[in-house]
């Protein structure tokens, strides 16, 4: 006998699918991966504006009089930094310098931190963040079910937004948040984003879902606002170089070979982690995540080899078409020697050698 | 869109047209919405040879791979080599200007096993 575990479907499901989005499971979850089509909705983002459901994310709150020190703990980034309505983006590793999840801090305030976490991490983050915050005077709950969240991006978000926001959208630094109304609606309003272009990313109640997308979308109606899925949102981190756990890092990887050192500061103190980073840290890198560009005919998808000299020395970890630039792009690890741009290699596409170059990234850099 | 009834269909959602010793092969409407923006198509070399069933290329939207089967056995004569440049023909124009390749067909015989526009339109709509 098996037991199948039931797809769950966010909020805005039922709103997604009178729309005509097209469904695919992902994270558990019952999401849209396309709607006009992943090229157009693409587009409207780097052009205009495009709005996608991401109510899958988890959230989870830490609270008492020791939550930031317990934050601090938990996360490789100095949280002791962070302010009031600020928010800062970050790994959580494991004791063995392995990457548990990437994720957004948000401070509220000194005795409470919202954190965004990954769909597909989140009970395992939940699991590690009690594990190792027993010793603290805080309390960690999981809130995911209560909230859900939207994400509106490109470079006419804020000029939509600002009619219908009663924050002043246009003064807000990148990763600042404030608690307020957007049509009416309360929510949580962060300029944040995954898709390299200027943006928000609002929070709400789950049972304030429709009301809100309903909002953004009449708002968006002369901004040509184009519903976006799961489909464009990976071409647009990807172009970016944005990782997605579970593809371009994961337990088996370290923040400094996934090129993410710069979320690690080690000089704050001991942390989860901390001792096996140090050791990593001091020594040479043995293999890092580069971009590359296909210099023949071909896609490279997550999974297919990376060879050089007939051997295996790798794999893609993400890779698409990207509709910006018109070309075949891709991530993956590969020795230290074969990790700056010029060196190449070639990706193994059913079973053809196809030649591949390695390119400075972000792949994309948005006007 | 109705189904065109000058040509034949697979349960693979090819169309091919055959008209003075050579058949012309594509992929349909519905596997083309299936599909979504299809973004790459590899496409084999004249005098290439298949069976009926082999896979003879690929079609790739963003997101997926899929592979394209012979409808039956024959040489390439030639492939579309438009859709290298222009693979966004696929999805607006399947039947006509997305042509994929033409065969020249080895078994006479396979033609006949092929669906006609009806049993490929009552295929569609029991899925």
């Amino acid at each position: 006998m098996t037991v199948e575990a039931k797809i769950l479907r966010t909020p805005l499901f039922a709103l997604q699918q009178a729309r005509g989005g097209r469904f695919v499971p992902f994270a558990g979850w019952e999401m849209a991966v396309q709607f006009a089509g992943v090229v157009a909705e693409h587009m409207a983002v780097r052009s205009a504006v495009g709005l996608f459901d991401v109510s899958h994310m988890g959230e989870i709150v830490l609270e008492g009089p020791q939550a930031a020190a317990a934050v601090q703990h938990l996360i490789t980034q100095d949280v002791s930094k962070l302010l009031d309505n600020r928010a800062l983006y970050t790994v959580m590793c494991s004791e063995a310098g392995g990457i548990v999840d990437d994720l957004i801090v948000y401070r509220e305030h000194p005795e409470r931190f919202f954190l965004c976490v990954n769909a597909s991490r989140c009970s395992d983050d939940f699991a590690h963040m009690q594990a190792h915050t027993k010793a603290f005077d805080c309390s960690v709950t999981d809130v995911s079910a209560a909230w859900a969240q939207v994400a509106l991006q490109g470079p006419l978000a804020q000029t939509m937004i600002s009619g219908i926001c009663r924050h002043n959208s246009a003064d807000m630094k990148p990763f600042s948040w404030v608690d307020t109304q957007v049509g009416g609606i309360d929510v949580r309003l962060a300029r944040t984003g995954y898709t390299g272009e200027h943006g928000f990313e609002l929070y709400c109640q789950s049972n304030d879902a429709e009301a809100l997308f309903l909002a953004l979308e009449k708002a968006g109606e002369p901004h040509k606002l184009g519903l976006c899925g799961l489909g464009a949102r990976d071409t647009l981190r990807l172009e970016m170089k944005y990782p997605l756990y579970g593809n371009d890092i994961d337990l088996a990887h370290n923040p400094f070979e996934a090129g993410l050192g710069w979320v690690v500061k080690l000089q704050k103190g001991a942390f989860v982690g901390s001792k096996a980073l140090q050791a990593i840290k001091a020594a040479p890198l043995a293999r890092q995540w580069i971009g590359f560009k296909m210099m023949g005919r071909g896609i490279a998808r997550p999974g297919y080899p990376i060879t050089a000299e007939g051997r295996v020395i790798g794999s893609v970890t993400s890779g698409t078409h990207s509709p910006s630039l018109g070309e075949a792009i891709g991530c993956g690890y590969v020795p230290t020697r074969l990790a700056q741009p010029g060196m190449a290699f070639d990706i193994m596409i059913r079973d053809k050698p196809v030649p591949a170059q390695v390119v400075a990234t972000p792949f994309y850099k948005s006007r | 869109m109705t189904l065109p009834t000058d040509r034949k269909y697979t349960t693979e959602h090819e169309w091919l047209h055959e008209e003075g010793g050579e058949a012309t092969v594509g992929i349909t409407e519905h596997a083309q919405q299936l599909l979504g923006d299809v973004v790459f198509v590899d496409l084999p070399a004249a005098g290439k040879v298949f069976s009926k069933g082999e896979v003879f290329g690929s079609v790739e939207s963003v997101k997926a791979v899929s592979d394209l089967y012979a409808p039956i056995s024959g040489e390439i004569s030639t492939s579309n080599t438009v859709l290298a440049e222009q693979p966004q023909l696929v999805n607006s124009d399947c039947y006509g200007e997305a042509w994929m390749v033409k065969i020249k067909p080895s078994k006479t015989g396979e033609l006949v096993e092929l669906l006609d526009a009806n049993a490929y339109q009552k295929l569609l709509s029991s899925t």
